[in-house]
C-alpha cells in the first residue's frame, strides 16, 4: 500500500484509459439497476473505499497543519524536559538514562497520538458528509479504517521526532539504524491496533469531549504505570506485578531491545499478540456501534 | 417479489424516537416514473419517514420495499438504487466542489479517471464550473444544495430522494431546481421530494400524500389536493373610471356570490367556488364591458389545506401535544383516491 501518494484528482497519474469522456447513458433503467445492485461489497471494493477514506484524511491533515501540533511538539519538548529533569535522579545522568527514556517516550507519544484518533472521529461524524457517507453503498468500515491508515503518517512523525530529539541530547543507540527502525516499526503498528480502543470510543460517545475525557482516563495510568520512565525494581511489589502485565511495559521493553541492542525480544511478541487481541476485539465492536449510530 | 410499475412500497411504516411517535404507520406508494410529493409542516415526519426509506434510520415497524428490493433486509443494495439530497448539504466543507464528486464517484466504484469525468459533467450539468476548484465553505446556499445534488446523481440512481430540496433557496434558484427535479423525472428517475409548500408540491408533483403528526391525513393529485379545500379567490384589479357597480351585479349573477370591495379602489376580491369560475366572471365583464388592469386566482395556502383536512394549522407537530392518542384527526381523514 503506498499511501505517500494517494490517488489525486488534479493530476492524472493513472494510466486508466481516458480517450474518451464517459458515455452518457440516455436513460435510468430500474430494472437494470436493480438487476446490478449486489448484496455486499467485495474484499477488493473494501480496501478501495478504505483508501479512499485515507485520502480525504490526509487531504484534512496537509490543510490543518495545526492538527500536528501534538505529533511534533509533543516528542521535542517530553524528550528534552524529562531527559534533563529525572536523568541525574533515575540513571545518574542524562546520557546514561536516554537508552531508558526515549524508548519511553516513544511508546507515550505513539499513545497519546492514537488518542487523537478518537476524538477526531468523533468530530468529522457530527459532520453533513457523513450522512452521505451512510447513504452510500460503502463498507461500513471504512470510514473508521480509512483515518486510521492516514494516521500512520502521524505515529511516523511522532516515533520519528522522538529519536531525532533523543539523538540531538547525545543519545546513541546500540541497535543502529536498523534496530531504531524496528522500534518505530514496534511501536507505529502498536499505536495502530490501540487506536482501534480509541475509535470505539468514538463511536459510542455522546461527543468529542467525552472521548477526550475517557480517552485520558484510560491513557494516563497505562502509560505512566509501566516502565517507561522508570526501572520496575525501584517499585514497590503491589505496583511492580501491575507494571509487568501493563502491555505498555512490554512495547517499552520491545522497544528498548530494540534500538539499544538490535535484538528481537520476547516482549515484541507480547506486544504483537496484545495487539492482535485489540484489534480483533475493537475493530468489530467499532464497526458495529457505527452501524447502529445511524 | 419485484413489483413491477412500484418505485417505492410502504405499509404501516412506523418510528419511534423514545415515547415519541414520529411516524405512525403510513403507507406509501411511488409509481415508477412520476415525481411523488411528501407534504407537510415541520414536525410532520416527512424527513423521519424518508431517513427509513433512504436506509439511514432503522425501520420500527412495517415494512418498506424499493423496487421490489427490501430496505430492512437489504440496505446494501437499496443504497445503489437511491441518491438522496437532505435539507443541510452533506459534502465535505473542507475540500472543493470537484474533490467532493470525486471522493464519492471513487467511494461507489468509479475508477480514477471515470470518477473525475463525472465530476466534470456533474459541475458542467449544474453550472459550478467555475467554482470547481473551490472550497465548499465558500459556496452560496444555492450553489451548495445544487452540489448536494449532483453528489446524489453520480451513478444514475433510478430513485432520488430529495428532503425539502428548495427551502431556504431564493425564488430564481428554486426555479432552476424545480427544472432540474423535472429533467430527472425526463431521464427516467422517479424522485420522491417532501416539501413544506403547497405550491411546490403542486408545481412538481404528479401525486401527494399529506402527512400531519406522523400519520397520512390525505392523498392525491394536487388538484384533488386543492379542490377538497374548496374556494379559490378571483382578485380584480378593474380599470379606472369602470362602472364597480356593475361589475358587482355581473359577479353577482355569473358567480352567485358578493364580491368583497378592498379599501384600494378599484379591487374586489370573488370567492369562488371552484377555479373555472373565474373565465365566466371574466367573460360577463367582457360582455357588460367593465374593463380590467389585472386580474389574479389566488391558490388555498398550506394553513387552508391543513386546516380543511385536519382541523388546525399547519403549525409544527412538534409543538402540538402529540399524546398515545392520535385523537381525531384518523377519523376526519379525507381520503381522496
Amino acid at each position: 500500500m503506498n499511501l505517500t501518494s494517494p490517488p489525486a484528482p488534479t493530476t492524472t497519474a493513472q494510466a486508466h484509459d481516458q480517450t474518451h469522456d464517459q458515455p452518457l447513458p440516455h436513460r435510468v433503467d430500474p430494472a437494470a439497476a436493480v438487476a446490478a445492485a449486489r448484496p455486499h461489497g467485495t474484499p477488493a471494493e473494501v480496501l478501495g473505499q478504505t483508501l479512499v477514506m485515507a485520502w480525504r484524511a490526509l487531504k484534512k491533515m496537509r490543510r490543518n497543519p495545526e492538527q500536528f501540533f501534538d505529533v511534533t511538539v509533543q516528542p521535542l519538548l517530553f524528550t528534552a524536559m524529562f531527559a534533563y529533569i529525572f536523568g541525574g535522579a533515575i540513571s545518574g545522568g542524562v546520557k546514561a538514562y536516554l537508552p531508558v527514556l526515549i524508548p519511553g517516550i516513544v511508546a507515550q507519544t505513539v499513545l497519546t497520538t492514537c488518542m487523537a484518533t478518537g476524538v477526531q472521529l468523533r468530530e468529522d461524524m457530527e459532520k453533513g458528509v457523513f450522512d452521505r457517507f451512510k447513504s452510500l453503498p460503502m463498507a461500513r468500515i471504512a470510514p473508521l479504517a480509512g483515518p486510521m491508515i492516514a494516521d500512520l503518517v502521524r505515529y511516523l512523525i511522532a516515533a520519528g521526532l522522538t529519536f531525532v530529539a533523543g539523538l540531538l541530547i547525545g543519545y546513541r543507540p546500540g541497535g543502529g539504524a536498523l534496530g531504531v527502525l524496528g522500534a518505530m516499526l514496534l511501536a507505529i503498528i502498536t499505536g495502530w491496533s490501540l487506536a482501534w480502543i480509541f475509535t470505539w470510543l468514538g463511536t459510542i460517545s455522546k461527543s468529542a469531549k467525552s472521548v477526550q475525557g475517557f480517552s485520558m482516563l484510560i491513557l494516563f495510568p497505562l502509560t505512566f504505570l509501566s516502565n517507561a520512565f522508570v526501572p520496575v525494581q525501584t517499585l514497590p511489589g503491589w505496583l511492580a506485578d501491575f507494571v509487568k502485565v501493563n502491555p505498555v511495559s512490554h512495547l517499552v521493553s520491545g522497544t528498548r531491545a530494540l534500538s539499544n541492542n538490535g535484538t528481537i525480544s520476547g516482549e515484541v511478541g507480547w506486544t504483537l499478540l496484545a495487539c492482535a487481541v485489540v484489534v480483533l476485539v475493537f475493530a468489530p465492536l467499532s464497526t458495529r456501534s457505527y452501524r447502529k449510530h445511524l | 417479489m419485484a413489483t413491477a410499475g412500484k418505485a417505492v412500497e410502504a405499509i404501516g411504516l412506523r418510528k419511534d424516537f423514545g415515547k415519541f411517535r414520529a411516524v405512525d404507520g403510513i403507507d406509501l406508494e411511488v409509481r415508477q416514473g412520476e415525481i411523488f410529493g411528501v407534504l407537510g409542516p415541520n414536525g410532520a415526519g416527512k424527513t423521519t419517514a424518508l431517513r427509513m426509506l433512504a436506509t439511514l434510520l432503522p425501520i420500527d415497524g412495517g415494512r418498506a420495499e424499493v423496487f421490489g428490493v427490501d430496505v430492512a433486509t437489504e440496505p446494501h443494495r437499496i443504497r445503489q438504487l437511491i441518491g438522496i439530497t437532505g435539507q443541510y448539504a452533506s459534502v465535505d466543507e473542507d475540500m472543493t466542489a470537484t474533490e467532493n464528486l470525486w471522493m464519492f464517484g471513487r467511494l461507489q466504484g468509479l475508477r480514477s479517471a471515470d470518477a473525475r469525468a463525472t465530476a466534470r459533467r456533474l459541475l458542467a450539468q449544474f453550472s459550478l464550473e467555475e467554482a470547481a476548484d473551490r472550497p465548499i465553505a465558500q459556496f452560496s446556499g444555492g450553489m451548495r444544495r445544487r452540489l448536494d445534488l449532483a453528489a446524489s446523481l453520480i451513478t444514475r440512481p433510478p430513485l432520488i430522494f430529495l428532503d425539502e430540496p428548495t427551502t431556504g433557496l431564493d425564488p430564481r434558484t428554486r426555479g432552476e431546481m424545480w427544472d432540474t427535479i423535472r429533467g430527472l423525472v425526463d431521464e427516467g428517475c422517479t424522485v420522491l421530494l417532501t416539501t413544506q409548500y403547497l405550491d411546490e408540491a403542486d408545481q412538481l408533483a404528479g401525486r401527494i400524500a399529506v402527512l400531519d403528526r406522523g400519520r397520512k391525513v390525505a392523498e392525491g393529485t394536487p388538484e384533488q389536493l386543492k379542490a377538497s379545500v374548496g374556494n379559490s379567490t378571483l382578485q380584480l384589479h378593474l380599470a379606472p373610471g369602470a362602472d364597480t357597480e356593475q361589475a358587482r351585479q355581473v359577479v353577482l349573477r355569473v358567480a352567485g356570490a358578493e364580491p368583497v370591495l378592498t379599501p384600494e379602489s378599484g379591487r374586489m376580491n370573488v370567492p369562488l367556488d371552484t377555479a373555472d369560475l373565474a373565465a365566466d366572471v371574466l367573460i360577463g365583464l367582457r360582455q357588460a364591458d367593465v374593463s380590467i388592469v389585472s386580474v389574479s386566482v389566488s391558490q388555498p395556502t398550506l394553513d387552508e389545506v391543513f386546516l380543511a383536512l385536519t382541523g388546525h394549522g399547519a403549525e409544527s407537530g412538534e409543538d402540538a401535544s402529540h399524546g398515545g392518542a392520535p385523537a381525531d384527526s384518523a377519523t376526519t381523514t379525507l381520503e381522496l383516491l
